[in-house]
């Protein structure tokens, strides 16, 4: 933090450059002149490509849309932390005062097996999506419903619920994670749900299909390195990855007593 | 042309449900399969039309440029959802819901299609509980309320500081539910850059896969579009940095009528610009208006001081002071304006005197900070991040950024356009909000249309057409292919000296200082003399590198801001045409000598549908008039 206010910076950007899904890679050098205090990251980068561009070269690919820290677009590993390691923050919100004049920052997209990269920082994360069209839903019909007052819901369980539904999906706790598992984001899915009445009726299927889902689509083993929460830029705790792995003893538990099937094929039949 | 909306007539309060009933045809369960909806757009509109269309049976398409359809800009919605359920029990009645957003959209818009909107909104709230959005409750465990600007109810929902991101995950994951059904086949990263017309009726849309550039027709049997809204055409705005006009622009060169292009939402609370290099504007949602009190410095002398230095006698709460039934919950539009107003005379504050105060003090010493950081939490982080400055200690500046559009795509009370086959939905249409939309209104909008009116209107539509009339193989459909390749071709092939981004500032800056948040003859006929010359140089001038088969962010821009400058034409055209001032939509020469902006109800009581007529061509005008039998026309007062 030691860009004075009304200083401007020069910096050296050392990127990850990828034309395509199935070409090679490599580390390239740029400068990033006159960034002020206030530019945030992804504006530091803008200045970058406009150089670029005005140079005859090829911009840098980042995905990024509301650059305000919600949609979960943006994605990209800075110094070897994804969103750059400020708490709580996403890498559209952090901002150029975090570094000083003369950092090099090292700039890569996130690497997990389940995410390729499809160009420079761009990578493919609809693998998450197939998690939550495995199940991670409650299986209502548009109309028809019970009023919203109808079944109560304890402050404090709402409140958790929410806690869980934070999430934006950005994926930097499988970037983070040295297994690359979807640990985090899939065990606040499920506890947002599991802890609601609405969803609490096909917890146990539910749970059992994005477990599935999990190893189906390339994600790999929680090892509890809990390396993912710390990455987080809403702050999902890892709680609810126990609480995962408590509905999931839990359904297979049930499972083994006959009093329900998880096997019920939430999608695909 | 005097265009008809189709509205039932009748008891406006009976309207929707005999409309639904006895007017409306029904497509038979067994033959819903037979047609295809193209679903464009995945925010909460389209992500719940999608869902609902497919869970009747249905075979949908949907489409999105983001990388998956969770991060649609509904997804930034930050402060509540209104409904007309009057759990506080003070006074809310769908009648009142009804009556204010017609009153806050300064009498511009239909009666029907307002009432039928504050009709489903209870429906939306059951709807959402049921998919597990998590809303705010109270400690008995019943939903919670607050309070929105234009409003002297609390009749809003809400889910901390993310209340669009919460009812989009729900209708997200209604969505993912049917694509993993297999009922909708969603295609993210796609960009839709043309639609196709075929005998009169939109029949397929010629899109651009993102990832591999392949530019290819998809066909359906109705067209649904809920692209979301334009006001990134002031460049800087609270919207996404993709968020474009270009589905519903391409729609309109095609015929669609483009209905009150001139009614922009300037939203009073965004966190002021600090430099040049700047991208976007962030909000801070309306509510914190619920707890802020807005205010200036009385003597432009302390506007370079410390806000705590400056005692509380010399400070002038400027919204309590003019609207005092009202005060800091005044509507946008006004807001807005009067901060403007304050900055103008050079009671500004923060860089370039363009800031004023939102101060917390006053709530945190009553309601304690924990209290506050529970309701605003994540804002104040939000602003901190931004702007270094801590808001429990010293107050935050804010000042007005475009937010909102209110003007869209004509469309009747079935929501179709102008031509038949094609839906527009959400903040993509002109529908509901006439000149001015209440705060919490937005996310009402396009839940209602998406998961309550569409799937009955839509029916009506398909009930009366074979499926599967078109076929990819079409003439038009070759053609509409080869034209988006032609014009990708042309803006790779221009290799000039403009980068993308510089034509788009340049419109942005044009556009906000001109036409921004008070409008002149002037201001408008400057502005509209000097966009066809940006036009044609940016055809001439622009530099696009790479290729078009490939990811090519630089191609994407260069598209939607060659859309964007053609567009913003059309919007001074309509604001240079409405001689008076409505909602968003403030003309200088019409104003009450109090600053207030006036209506010509006499002339201008009705919607401005404009038909395209080609590059450089003056569009030719529909009106659709408007009729109050509801409501009394009255002279909107805050005071
Ligand atoms: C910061 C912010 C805060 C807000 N807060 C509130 C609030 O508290 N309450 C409220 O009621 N309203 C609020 N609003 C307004 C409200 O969020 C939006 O008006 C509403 O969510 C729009 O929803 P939509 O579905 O119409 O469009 P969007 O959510 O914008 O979705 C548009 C969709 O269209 C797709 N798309 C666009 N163009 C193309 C194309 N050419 N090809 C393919 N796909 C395309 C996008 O990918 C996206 O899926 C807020 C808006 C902003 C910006
Ligand atoms: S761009 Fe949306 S979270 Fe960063």
């Amino acid at each position: 933090m030691s860009a004075t206010e009304h200083g401007t910076m020069n910096l050296k950007l050392i990127v990850w450059r990828q034309s395509g899904p199935d070409k090679p890679g490599r580390f390239e050098t740029y400068d990033a002149k006159n960034i002020t205090p206030h530019h945030s990251f992804l504006e530091m980068l803008d200045v970058v490509n406009e150089d670029l561009i005005k140079a005859g070269k090829d911009p840098i690919a980042f995905d990024h849309d509301c650059r305000e820290g919600i949609c979960g677009a943006c994605s990209a590993v800075v110094n070897g932390v994804p969103h750059g390691g400020q708490e709580r923050t996403t890498l559209c919100q952090l901002h150029m005062r975090k570094f000083k004049d003369g950092d090099a920052i090292y700039l890569e997209p996130w690497r997990a097996r389940a995410f390729p990269i499809l160009r420079d920082l761009i990578v493919d994360r609809t693998a998450l999506d197939r998690l939550v069209q495995a199940a991670g839903f409650v299986s209502c019909h548009t109309g028809g419903v019970a009023d919203g007052n109808a079944i109560l819901i304890g402050k404090p369980e709402a409140d958790y619920a929410m806690d869980a539904a934070e999430c934006i999906g950005c994926g930097a706790c499988v970037a983070a994670c040295p297994n690359g598992a979807a640990m985090l984001f899939a065990g606040a899915k499920v506890a947002q749900l599991a802890e609601l009445p609405q969803g609490q009726v096909e917890a146990p299927q539910r749970v059992a299909a994005m477990v599935k889902a999990m190893s189906d689509n390339d994600f790999g083993n929680c090892t509890n390195h809990y390396e993912c929460e710390g990455a987080c830029p809403k702050g999902v705790k890892v709680k609810f990855i126990a609480r995962l792995n408590r509905e999931f003893t839990k359904a297979l538990f049930q499972e083994t007593l006959g009093t329900i099937s998880t096997n019920r094929g939430t999608s695909k039949e | 042309m005097i265009l008809d909306g189709k509205a039932p007539t009748g008891k406006i309060q009976d309207s929707w449900d005999d409309h639904r009933f006895a007017s409306l045809k029904l497509v038979n369960p067994a033959n819903k399969r037979k047609y295809k909806v193209l679903v464009v757009g995945t925010g909460l509109a389209g992500a719940s039309a999608a869902a609902t269309l497919a869970e009747l049976g249905y075979q949908v398409e949907a489409f999105c440029y983001q990388d998956s359809p969770r991060r649609a800009h509904s997804i930034a919605a930050q402060g509540g959802i209104n409904a007309a359920k009057a759990y506080p029990n003070d006074g809310d009645s769908i009648y009142r819901l009804f009556y204010d957003t017609i009153k806050g959209g300064d009498f511009r818009a239909r009666e029907a299609d307002v009432w039928r909107l504050a009709q489903v909104s209870n429906n939306i709230i059951d709807q959402c509980v049921a998919q597990g959005v998590p809303f705010a409750r109270d400690y008995a465990g019943y939903l919670d309320n607050r309070s929105f600007g234009g409003a002297q109810v609390s009749r809003t929902f809400y889910a901390r500081g993310q209340t669009g991101q919460q009812l989009l995950l729900g209708a997200y994951s209604a969505l993912s539910r049917q694509i993993g059904l297999g009922t909708v086949k969603m295609f993210p990263r796609t960009e839709m850059l043309d639609l196709v017309v075929v005998d009169g009726e939109a029949k397929a849309i010629t899109v651009r896969d993102l990832v591999t550039g392949e530019v290819r027709t998809h066909v359906g049997d109705a067209v649904v579009l809920a692209t979301g809204g334009y006001v990134n055409v002031f460049y800087l705005s609270t919207n996404a940095m993709g968020c474009s006009v270009t589905a519903i622009w391409k729609a309109h060169k095609k015929g669609a009528y483009l209905a009150n292009p001139c009614y922009t939402q300037i939203h009073p609370t965004c966190i002021p610009q600090a430099g040049d290099y700047q991208s976007k504007l962030t909000l801070m949602s309306e509510s914190l208006r619920n707890d802020g009190r807005i205010w200036v410095p009385k003597k432009k002398e302390d506007c370079g001081k410390a806000p705590g230095d400056i005692p509380e006698a010399d400070r002038d709460y400027y919204l309590e002071r003019k609207y005092p039934s009202y005060g800091n919950l005044a509507p946008r539009d006004i807001a807005s304006r009067a901060a403007k107003e304050q900055c103008d005379e050079g009671r500004g504050v923060g860089p370039g005197g363009r800031g004023v105060y939102l101060d917390f003090s006053a709530s945190i010493e009553r309601l304690g900070e924990g209290t506050i950081r529970e309701r605003y939490g994540n804002l104040f982080e939000m602003y901190e991040r931004i702007t270094d400055e801590n808001a429990y200690k010293r107050p935050m500046r804010i000042y007005p950024a475009p937010h909102y559009s209110m003007g869209g795509l004509w469309v009747d009370y079935n929501l179709q356009s102008n031509i038949p086959g094609l839906f527009v939905l959400g903040e993509a249409n002109f529908s509901v909000h006439g000149a001015n939309r209440l705060g919490a209104s937005a996310l009402m909008q396009g839940l209602a249309d998406g998961y309550f009116v569409i799937p009955y209107t839509i029916a009506n539509y398909l009930a009366q057409t074979k499926p599967g009339k078109v076929t990819a193989d079409d003439p038009e459909c070759r053609k509409s292919i080869a034209d988006v390749q032609a014009e990708r071709k042309q803006l790779l092939g221009i290799n000039g000296k403009k980068t993308v981004s510089e034509f788009m500032r340049e419109v942005g800056v044009l556009m906000w200082n001109n036409v921004g948040m008070a409008r002149s003859q002037q201001s408008l006929t400057d502005t509209l003399q000097k966009l066809p010359g940006i036009r044609e140089e940016f055809w001439q001038n622009v530099k696009v590198s790479g290729s078009g088969d490939e990811l090519n962010q630089q191609l994407e821009n260069a598209g939607r801001t060659a859309d964007f400058i053609e567009f913003a034409e059309l919007l001074c055209r309509d604001a240079l045409h409405r001689e008076e001032s409505c909602g968003g939509h403030f003309r200088v020469e019409h104003q009450y000598p109090d600053g207030e902006a006036m209506r010509d109800d006499a002339n201008f009581t009705y919607s401005a549908a404009w038909q395209w007529k080609g590059t450089g061509q003056t569009p030719e005008l529909h009106k659709e008039p408007l009729k109050f039998d509801n409501v009394h026309l009255a002279v909107r007062s805050y005071k």
